[in-house]
């Protein structure tokens, strides 16, 4: 085996599985586990069923998120401010019942660590190279990022995770998108990342895990990173991995949960060992020129309707299968959108800057450095910005963002995930139109009849100042 | 979990592509602590359209849902399972799925069937009609037709579905050597068992 160049994936898979199936089925052991109020409470449950403990509570960490408000947690005197949605409140309580009960680690939420999930994961160090990393949470491909084999699972096998520290899995195909060359002005990870989906499809990495390699994507920082790998399963792709390098180790060096000393030492010589050996082969590879990348937005429901910021929104009739043909009309109609249309002609009431993919410190830097001076325009009636975690809200405070946004008439929240899904009280209005950082359009995500436009956050405070979805380019120094 | 063997009766002819979980339950319905429940708001933004598959009488407690190319996308709420299951749906029929939403289904006993396009197109057309039968033990989608349309699973879950096998219980049968790659994984790398203190 150790004579044949695999890739990074085969590596991570290789180094865990437990026993093989004759079937070809592995037992594969998992390092790492996050846990948030939603997808777990069933699993806790099924395990007080069965009278089952939880195998290795140190390796799980919860955090809870997507239902919590993101308007003030304590009052004046300290006090915790009750969340007042009761559902809500009962899934916080649960979780807390929860990890009490079974000894799991937990963030609570009014610590200065807790945030979105996988905000948290990287910036704990929590999410290290070479491990196997899951969470009830399909944006789990985020932890690729680092290099760590990561993908969303059902609550199901939220419950096998604890109980037994392993899952029952079948080896993915694999599949290499290669984004070479330098980035365009103006152009952010997350222009590739939609661009890269507008291109293989919403489906397109099914059954597959995705490496993410080429000269464009080593040349993003950690943070952009994050985004990238955030996206992979908008393309269908339950992980996307990128490999690890001095970049990921610099940025892991001292994070709270990262390893220290000898330890250090000796996790740093296994992760250099991990990236794709020269020879190895993909069953599939996908190649994108990063000078061909603009900002780029949506202009449907689904992830895959990509379109430059230049461009306009598609006719149906121009699509040649007629399922996307459908597909598209009926999109439109909910997006109220008519083909021809620019899209720098489409105004926005809505700006929502935050979520798993782009709620990090340089994902508001970018923004503000956008918005400057400037005053988001008339017809905008919520602009939201979201941190991912305290920590990244009080690093943007100690940087005076929150002032350039809050000036600009932003509303600076507290961390969580918002409007992403429209779980709390932060949602859009039916049939009004968001410009959004966050990662799905899909019909309802963001509230009942909302419309939802995939963006940078850069291009998200464009269209703020200008209350249209906007080429920031037109706007940048 | 009981043993799935046969689907057979009416099947929703609903036929979109790119169901996402967010169509199949909307958020909102996420905010419960337990399994059941969900029907009320499966498929909440489709059924307010008139003339949805949903509502209409012919096909009420269809225990088959036939949809289009990757099915189930999106998140990987397990509610989208729990959701098809309150609805009397335990087995969906469609050209691709998503795999997390096959991994849910699976572990909820529903049939996630993999059938090419034109397959798929032609039992629409008779589930507007006619019942579908599903026989799992030899992979097979029938009608009254003469239709016979055979389809791959994988062979752990089918053996799986088949036996009723409780999934965690088996792996616990497998607690030696889970117990002995955690023993070599310690000290091979040992910096994952470091204190995670929160
Ligand atoms: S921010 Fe959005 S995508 Fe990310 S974990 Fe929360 S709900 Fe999911």
């Amino acid at each position: 085996m150790a004579s044949r160049p695999r890739t990074l994936y085969e590596k991570i898979w290789d180094e865990h599985v437990v026993e093989r199936r004759d079937d070809g089925t592995c037992l594969i052991y998992i390092d790492r586990h996050l846990v948030h109020e939603v997808t777990s409470p069933q699993a806790f449950e099924g395990l007080r069923l069965a009278g089952r403990v939880v195998r290795r509570p140190g390796l799980t960490l919860a955090v809870p998120d997507h239902n919590l408000p993101t308007t003030r947690r304590v009052d004046g005197e300290g006090r915790r401010i009750a969340i007042a949605d009761s559902e809500s409140a009962q899934q916080l309580a649960a979780l807390e019942a929860n990890v009490a009960e079974f000894g799991v680690p937990y963030i609570d939420a009014v610590a200065a660590a807790q945030g979105i999930v996988h905000v948290v994961g990287p910036e704990q160090g929590f999410t290290l190279p070479g491990t196997t990393f899951v969470c009830g949470d399909s944006h789990t491909a985020a932890h690729g990022a680092l290099g760590a084999l990561a993908f969303g699972i059902g609550t199901s096998e939220v419950e096998h995770v604890l109980a037994t520290q392993t899952l029952q899995l079948a080896q993915s195909k694999t599949m290499e998108v290669r984004v070479d060359g330098a980035l365009g002005f103006g152009v952010s990870a997350k222009d590739v990342v939609l661009a890269i989906i507008g291109h293989i499809g919403a489906a397109g990495g099914n059954g597959h895990v995705i490496e993410f390699t080429g000269s464009a994507i080593r040349s993003l920082s950690i943070e952009g990173r994050l985004t990238i790998s955030n996206m992979a399963i908008e393309g269908g792709a339950r992980s996307g991995l990128i490999a690890p390098d001095e970049k990921a180790f610099a940025y892991l060096k001292g994070r709270p949960m990262a390893p220290q000393c000898a330890d250090w030492d000796a996790a740093l010589a296994y992760w250099r060992t991990l990236p794709t050996d020269a020879g190895a082969a993909y069953d599939r590879t996908v190649i994108l020129d990063a000078a061909q990348i603009g900002p780029n937005v949506t202009w449907g429901t689904s992830p895959e309707d990509v379109v430059a910021i230049t461009g306009s929104v598609p006719d149906p009739a121009s699509f040649d299968d007629p399922g996307k043909r459908e597909a598209a009309a009926k999109s439109l109609a909910y997006m109220g959108l008519s083909p021809g249309t620019p899209m720098q002609d489409v105004r926005v009431e809505n700006i929502f800057i935050g979520s798993c993919t782009n709620s990090r410190i340089e994902d508001l830097r970018a923004a503000a450095a956008v918005v400057g001076s400037r005053h988001i325009a008339p017809n905008v009636k919520q602009a939201l910005v979201v941190p991912g975690s305290g920590l990244v809200k009080r690093q943007a405070e100690a940087e005076g963002l929150d002032r350039i946004f809050t000036e600009a008439g932003f509303e600076w929240r507290e961390p969580g995930c918002s409007a992403c899904l429209g779980m709390n009280p932060d949602k859009v209005p039916p049939g009004e139109r968001c410009a959004s950082t966050s990662n799905r359009n899909f019909v309802g995500r963001q509230g009942p009849g909302a419309r939802t436009h995939l963006l940078s956050p850069a291009m998200a405070a464009a269209a703020a100042v200008t209350g249209r979805l906007t080429d920031v380019r037109e706007l940048m120094g | 979990m009981a043993p799935v063997t046969q689907v057979e009766g009416r099947a929703y002819p609903f036929g979109r592509a790119n169901i996402d979980t967010d169509i199949i339950i909307p958020a909102k319905w996420l905010k419960t602590i337990t399994r059941a429940g969900l029907a009320k708001g499966a498929f909440e933004t489709v059924r307010a359209e008139a003339d949805n598959v949903f509502d209409a009488p012919e096909f009420a407690n269809a225990p088959i849902l036939i949809a289009g190319d990757n099915f189930g996308c999106g998140s990987s709420r397990e509610h989208a399972a729990w959701a098809l299951l309150d609805m009397g749906v335990t087995a969906v029929i469609a050209p691709s799925f998503s795999d997390i939403f096959s991994g849910n289904a699976f572990k909820n006993g529903i049939l996630a069937v993999a059938l090419p396009q034109t397959a798929v197109e032609r039992l629409m057309d008779v589930a507007r009609t006619d019942p579908i039968h599903i026989d799992l033990e030899v992979q097979t989608v029938t009608t009254r037709f003469q239709d016979r349309f055979a389809f791959d699973i994988d062979p752990f879950r089918k053996n799986c579905l088949l036996a009723g096998t409780d999934e965690i219980g088996l792996t616990l049968e497998s607690g030696d050597k889970i117990a002995s790659y955690e023993a070599s994984a310690a000290t091979a790398r040992p910096w994952l068992n470091g204190r995670l203190a929160a």
